[in-house]
């Protein structure tokens, strides 16, 4: 069943994939995010408690969501990397590390703004806020770990246990605001049979998170292909790469 | 999959699944200290055997009981009943009120409980639920007029 994904082990097959794939990827996340953006901004109807602000959504829970999908894919990455032994996996979660801690660090910053005027404050110690602060971190651990091996074999690896043993933080996250009570809401989209918001403020968010995902993927196809670039400098086929010159 | 590949993906396996029990445990553990605030029922009929003691530093959430706000026409003073499923707790605060804060709206505060279902707030916060619709939607569904919060505190029916 997973026979197709077996050549793109090999560093050169995933590297033409990246940038196969790259166009595409850049055209759809620069579209969805124009038109999520301007619809949810501009066009959606104000919110019945509070008004205009419940704007920053748009953003807000894309990035929020994305979080931890992105940490949930570097995860499986690392599993990937560690079960078959792909050194082309490692190098995926690896790329995928810091853009996931810019989307976590957008959340947070999001929240904080959000919070203040709705809330009162920008930052309470509840459950939610907390674990997600949390994620933060641990996508900081993993970029730090990677960085203090002069081995980069090595590094993914340590790296990647730290990945794998953190995934325990996503179910956390999202249950946290059902186990515990806290100053954040509930769920308001994940509950797909009935979301608790009006369809025409609901389909511009859904457009800007498949934004935000393709541009998450986007950004995540070319750390990829610089990745492996600079892991395989001394590879023959980066060598002539390089001697073909920048085409 | 290979001998070798099943071992290792069992390796790797149990040693999440250990892990997660642990920080299962240690989350199951600590419950009681995650949680943002007390309730009202739980700060009169006590938590798992505990009450609050008087003069202890807490935070409380729950519903401002419509009806209940009452304000200080010389000063920024107001008091407000809460209440959850049970019984009602008094709160008194000094100071501005967010936007959000009216009748019906669940609040948390933070303060000292002063006496007996009484508590001395410092800081006041609103909590929003998760629902989001237009106003028009929102007066035909709950019946709610549509307050703009930049001036919720001179239409909204919190005037006591």
């Amino acid at each position: 069943m997973w026979k197709w994904l077996h050549p793109y082990a090999k560093t050169e097959n995933a590297y033409q994939l990246c940038l196969t794939l790259q166009p595409w990827l850049w055209v759809g996340a620069l579209a969805c995010l124009l038109i999520g953006s301007v619809w949810g901004l501009a066009f959606a109807p104000q919110d019945y408690q509070q008004g205009d602000s419940f704007r920053i959504i748009y953003i807000h829970v894309p990035s929020a969501i994305l979080s931890m999908s992105t940490y949930v894919a570097m995860a499986v990455a690392a599993l990937v990397g560690m079960v078959w032994q792909w050194r082309t996996a490692y190098m995926a979660m690896i790329a995928m590390a810091p853009v996931g801690a810019v989307m976590t660090f957008i959340a947070l910053f999001t929240g904080a703004a959000w919070g203040k005027p709705m809330w009162g404050a920008w930052w309470v110690w509840d459950a939610r806020l907390t674990s997600e602060l949390i994620l933060l971190f641990l996508y900081i651990g993993v970029i730090a770990l990677y960085g203090t091996f002069e081995d980069k074999q090595q590094g993914g690896k340590a790296a990647g246990i730290m990945a794998l043993v953190g995934v325990i933080n996503v179910p956390i996250i999202h249950y946290s605001v059902e186990w515990w009570n806290t100053l954040h809401q509930g769920a308001t989209i994940s509950k797909f049979d009935n979301p608790s918001i009006a369809p025409e403020m609901l389909w511009p968010l859904l457009v800007n998170l498949l934004g935000f995902a393709l541009f998450i993927a986007a950004v995540t196809t070319v750390r990829l292909r610089n990745e492996i670039i600079v892991r395989e400098m001394h590879r023959p086929w980066v060598v002539k790469l390089a001697q073909k010159g920048e085409k | 999959m290979n001998p070798r590949r099943k071992q290792r993906l069992a390796v790797v396996g149990i040693i999440v699944a250990l892990v997660a029990g642990a920080i299962g445990l240690m989350l199951f553990a600590l419950n009681d200290s995650i949680d943002l605030f007390y309730t009202p029922s739980e700060i009169i009929e006590g938590k798992n055997g505990q009450k609050p003691q008087v003069g202890q530093r807490l935070r409380i959430g729950g519903m401002v009981v419509p009806g209940s706000v009452s304000r200080d026409s010389q000063s920024l003073a107001v008091r407000f009943d809460l209440i959850d499923t049970g019984p009602t707790v008094t709160v008194t605060y000094n100071g501005i009120l967010p936007d959000l804060f009216r009748e019906g709206q669940g609040i948390v505060a933070t303060g000292v409980l002063s006496a007996e279902g009484q508590i001395k707030a410092q800081e006041v916060l609103a909590k929003h639920d998760e629902e989001y619709m237009p106003p028009e939607l929102a007066e035909k569904m709950k019946g709610i007029k549509h307050v703009n919060p930049n001036n919720a505190s001179q239409n909204g029916s919190g005037e006591g």
